[in-house]
């Protein structure tokens, strides 16, 4: 299964196509101000995400980022360029769990979507809660849960979607530093025991040396790519493995420029 | 991680005579008792005709010797107005989903809608006599009318006010349309609704009497009716005290179904000053 978009939204989801993998082929989006002048979001992007990659994107705030998820999602169509991609679904910033339904029914909503019965929805969403530090939270509302716990669930609820390709749009932002970190280390154990190819967007550097294989850099406004740097270091990592600090000093210097 | 809770610290005592029952009554009962005393006095000591405006104790008096009469007119009135809720109810919210799914049928309704709010009743019901008789349906009709409205106008922003995010993040999840408005849309708007439905039930009491006058021979607002030419004012004022009373019953009905529908809103609302 396979996105391709040139034009109209949310036209083809179900093209055959390489399972798992994002090629982005000189993509520019652009969106149109109160008085009808362009701003151009991302201009002239080239991307190429390998099946069970994780390519992180980093870039100062309001350098399209998002858009870039969005068109990777089929949310968005470009205005030229083409964007191929295997079905992927978002996980954004804000957990958006639904306050209505316990954490094991926001977990399972991709399920209960997918036409599942919610005994059914449940029952394949529950082995999931232990291995996720998630067990005794199932009927939980989401209120009830802390940040970190309902970024968890929102992530389960990402991965139930059974999509192969998971689009995380700075999925810790939110959260204090302390947690923050905690859910970094989680999040590389979670992506191990269940491989995806991800594209992780996020401001924070270091997040992007601790999780991904390659970290690419995206211009001001418009984002388009300035730099890719392949992160060959084993897992799991320490942040305060010299390398890495060699390497997100690089990564650092590279957004600077 | 495990979430093993320790326990924690007493909460320092509420604030005092929030919680308590008696903290939470008093309030309301001395301004009612004030009001009654001051009413009483004016009734007594002014200039205002017995039969223009009675004395509370009149009034006391009057739904005592015509509690039989009262009783079986306030039936027939709750049920028109229970039943006419029920119509108002679900010609509202189904009218605010049809308004929300099609743009078309928005632009094409929703001005009507909003004029018939504008339609006096004594216009109207006539006509609604004329085609449905004396019976209950012109003034189930008649109330329906009256208290669709607000039904509509707050269940179809809230649903228009549906966060986009959220509505993004089902789309990624493959969601229809449908199961957008089943999963998040609805239970959204399900507070505003029933805030909304609490405003209908509020009117919904007036539309009954207006229905009543407009064509009846029974009900409370029959009554008041007949009442008044007889110069029997306590017994049109004690049917006046019924209906408020009627009134507050459902409001406080709807908001006990409100805390088991929404216990999310509710938790939200009462969130740090929680006892």
């Amino acid at each position: 299964m396979e996105t391709r978009l040139e034009a109209p939204a949310q036209e083809p989801r179900n093209v055959e196509g390489p399972a798992g993998e994002i090629h982005l082929a000189g993509v520019s989006r652009a969106f149109a101000r109160r008085d009808g002048s362009p701003v151009p979001a991302v201009a002239g992007v080239d991307l190429d995400v390998a099946a069970g990659e994780t390519v992180a994107v980093v870039g100062p705030s309001g350098c399209g980022k998002t858009t870039l998820l969005e068109l990777v999602c089929g949310l968005q169509a470009p205005d030229s360029g083409t964007v191929r991609a295997a079905p992927a679904v978002l996980m954004p910033q804000r957990d958006l769990l639904l306050p209505w339904l316990t954490a094991i029914d926001n977990a399972a909503l991709a399920l209960r979507i997918g036409g599942a019965s919610r005994a059914q929805a449940r029952e394949r969403a529950h082995p999931l809660f232990a291995q996720f530090g998630l067990e005794g939270f199932e009927r939980a509302r989401p209120h009830e849960l802390s940040g970190g716990m309902r970024q968890r669930v929102a992530f389960l609820r990402t991965l139930l979607s059974g999509k192969p390709v998971l689009c995380l749009d700075e999925p810790f932002g939110a959260l204090d530093a302390l947690t923050r970190r905690e859910m970094q280390e989680w999040l590389a154990g979670a992506l191990a025991r269940e491989p995806r190819t991800v594209l992780l967007v996020t401001h924070d550097v270091e997040e992007a040396v601790l999780l991904a294989d390659r970290i690419v850099v995206l211009s001001p406004r418009p984002g388009r790519v300035v730099a890719e740097l392949a992160v060959n270091l084993p897992r799991p990592r320490a942040a305060t493995d010299p390398t890495l600090v060699a390497l997100r000093e690089r990564a650092l210097e590279a957004l600077r420029t | 991680m495990s979430g093993a809770t320790t326990p924690l610290p007493a909460p320092p005592a509420p604030p005092r005579g929030r919680s308590s029952a008696a903290g939470r009554v008093l309030p309301p009962a001395l301004l009612v008792a004030a009001l009654i005393g001051l009413w009483e006095l004016y009734a007594r000591v002014g200039s205002v005709d017995d039969f223009i405006l009675p004395a509370p104790s009149e009034i006391a008096d009057a739904l005592w010797r015509d509690r039989g009469l009262l009783w079986d007119n306030l039936l027939v009135t709750a049920q028109e107005v229970g039943l006419g809720v029920l119509v108002a109810l679900v010609l509202g919210f189904g009218l605010a989903a049809a308004l929300h799914f099609s743009g078309t049928l928005r632009r094409g309704t929703y001005p009507l809608l909003v004029a018939s709010q504008a339609v006096p009743i004594v216009i109207v019901a006539p006509l609604l006599v004329v085609w449905f008789g004396f019976g209950i349906v012109p003034k189930l009709a008649i109330i329906a009318l009256v208290c669709f409205f607000p039904v509509v106008v707050t269940t179809l922003d809230a649903l228009d006010g549906a966060d986009p995010d959220q509505l993004k993040l089902l789309r990624t999840l493959d969601a229809s349309r449908w199961q957008a408005f089943r999963y998040a849309e609805a239970p959204a708007a399900l507070p505003a609704a029933l805030s909304g439905a609490k405003i209908a039930v509020a009117v919904a009491v007036i539309g009954a009497v207006f229905a009543e006058y407009a064509g009846s021979s029974e009900g409370l607002g029959h009554l008041m009716l007949q009442a008044i030419p007889q110069l029997e004012t306590p017994r049109a004022y004690a049917a006046v005290v019924l209906l408020a009373a009627f009134a507050v019953a459902l409001f406080s009905a709807l908001g006990l179904a409100e805390r088991r529908l929404v216990p999310w809103a509710n938790r939200r609302q009462e969130g740090p000053n929680r006892p």
